[in-house]
């Protein structure tokens, strides 16, 4: 277990790193979908919500994670489809010398 | 499925997640991004289903369908003036997610305490204050900082018994105390944002995102789950810098930011005594004219052309300009204009404005002085020389659009009301600034309308 919790910190420092390069990259006129896009991706906490509600058996244990299931679902669909909505507003247009009226 | 399968589709998953913020570079990259993170996602969740630890499927495949069904439909049916809220609405069920999960941990006696507690007390927080947020910014209450005698004593004595409990539990291992710990943290989520007004907004979506990322952190830890730390900590990265690039922008510090109170009082900087000063006030058609003998114009859009919805408008203004009168128009964007990091853009490019046409602070800054018209639509702070020039202001020493430098400055504004900061803006009674009093989508409308009737 001590061993274990230097390698899970020592992933969590290299993350942090990765994510600072990469989010500074981001342009600042797609800060509001970065924060959409980040926001359904955080919802992968879903992850560790499935696992808290599968077990085979019913249980005050399993009816919470199943509950935090629901919430990041929310979360993660509504996230990424709020993005692909915004980001489809960002696709590339002509510029439009437009007809007279 | 063996382990090996679902240890390497969360190494794929990471790294899908990671090409996914990678394509926010740029526009043209980035729906491709949003649709590996989608993958990412799907992969993460279909190989936790069918791994070892789960022995469950059919509460686990409703569930999901129940939370995607309604988290799509909100996602569709929102408009786009309400997606600060929205995003602060799902970041806060992201975070009352980490709250469940860690519960469910530690009902069923797990040894992780410090990680539960940590995730139980990061999600709490994220979640309340994102509640608040979105009640501030959905209009349900006041925006304005909330302010009340005592509180930063308090929120200083509920984040202390916060630490205590936290270190009581995770030595005692007693529940009761982690329900308490619970309740506290949601309590101190609320407090904290509470005092928190409406233009320090993108500030505190910001703060609360990374909240939301580093809270996955706590539960992978307690879980053991390599695929929440690393998807947590880029996420906590990505809030954290976003809050720093905001607070940034306008030159204070997070914890200002954070303990509130900007412009609750109306703050009566150094300013040249109580002389009275006449603004110019000119009508649109005024406007009309001088705009379409210019040859080169900014657009400077503020929180205001959100709230009148101007942003149509403002397009059709710039079109016309250009095919009518072929005048070179640009828009400017300041970085805290609005209710969170990149509003304006959003905003802008849901009215058709390709983006190549707009500029950010630093690389518009210089063109003020060679431009004919800086067109300032709900906006003030951000334009503010005082931040410049008094440094008793509290918002000295912003980086502000030096619309000022323009040979005329147009103000649209409904009054000469000072802005969210409290501040009075000298700029009004300049001798280049002539005011256009109305509402920001009338008067554009009805420049708009003068430049085409000829």
């Amino acid at each position: 277990m001590t061993a274990d919790i230097w390698m899970l910190l020592t992933i969590l420092v290299l993350a942090c790193f990765v994510g600072y390069f990469v989010v500074w990259g981001v342009t600042p006129a797609l800060h509001s979908p970065l924060m959409s896009v980040s926001n359904a991706v955080s919802g992968v906490v879903i992850v560790g919500a499935l696992i808290t509600a599968g077990t085979p058996e019913m249980s005050t244990h399993k009816i919470l994670g199943l509950i935090a299931v629901v919430l990041a679902s929310i979360n993660i669909f509504g996230g990424f489809a709020v993005s692909q909505r915004m980001l489809a507003m960002f696709k590339k247009k002509k510029r439009s010398h437009e007809e007279k009226k | 499925m063996n382990t090996a399968y679902v240890s390497a589709t969360y190494l794929l998953s990471c790294v899908l997640f990671i090409l996914s913020i990678r394509g926010l570079a740029s526009p043209e990259t980035a729906r491709r991004g949003n649709i590996l993170g989608m993958l990412g996602m799907a992969s993460a969740i279909l190989v936790t289903i069918y791994s070892p630890v789960v022995g469950e499927y059919a509460w686990l495949f409703g569930a999901i369908a129940v939370g995607g069904i309604i988290g799509t439909w909100f996602a569709l049916k929102v408009k786009m003036t309400a997606l600060p809220q929205m995003i602060a609405a799902f970041n806060g069920l992201g975070g009352l997610s980490s709250v469940f999960i860690a519960a469910a941990e530690i009902i069923s006696g797990s040894q992780t305490r410090l990680e539960s507690s940590l995730g139980l007390l990061i999600g709490a927080v994220a979640f309340s204050g994102s509640v608040v947020a979105f009640a501030k910014l959905q209009g349900l209450m006041s925006p304005k900082a909330i302010i009340f005698p005592g509180q930063q004593l308090l929120n200083l004595i509920l984040g202390l018994s916060v630490a205590a409990l936290c270190v009581f539990f995770i030595l005692s291992g007693r529940n009761d105390l982690f329900y308490i710990l619970a309740g506290i943290s949601v309590l101190l989520g609320f407090l904290l944002v509470l005092p928190i007004g409406g233009a320090d907004m993108p500030v505190v979506i910001s703060v609360l995102n990374a909240y939301s990322g580093w809270a996955a952190v706590g539960i992978g830890f307690s879980l053991n789950n390599v695929l929440l730390i690393i998807v947590g900590a880029i996420v906590g990265a990505s809030g954290t810098i976003l809050s720093y690039i905001m607070t940034k922008a306008m030159n204070r510090s997070l914890t200002s930011v954070m303990l509130g109170g900007f412009g609750a009082e109306t703050h009566q900087s150094a300013k040249g005594g109580g002389e009275e000063k006449t603004a110019k006030a000119g009508n649109p058609q005024d406007a009309a004219f001088i705009m379409e003998n210019a040859s080169k114009v900014i657009i400077v859009p503020g929180y205001g052309t959100a709230v009148a919805q101007a942003q149509h408008v403002l397009k059709e203004l710039a079109g016309d300009l250009r095919s009518l009168y072929d005048v070179d128009v640009k828009f400017a964007i300041h970085p805290v204009a609005g209710r969170m990091p990149g509003h304006m853009n959003v905003l802008l490019a849901e009215a058709g404005v390709p983006y190549e046409d707009i500029y950010a602070l630093e690389e518009i800054n210089r063109e003020f002085a060679s431009a004919d018209v800086a067109y300032v639509i709900g906006a003030n702070d951000i334009t503010n020389p005082l931040a410049r020039t008094d440094p008793n202001a509290p918002i000295y020493g912003m980086p502000i659009l030096e619309v000022e430098k323009a040979k005329t400055v147009f103000f649209v504004k409904r009054s000469l009301a000072s802005g969210y900061a409290g501040v009075e803006n000298p700029l009004f009674f300049a001798d280049n600034t002539i005011m256009l009093y109305g509402d920001a989508k009338k008067v554009t409308e009805e420049i708009v309308g003068t430049l085409e009737r000829k």
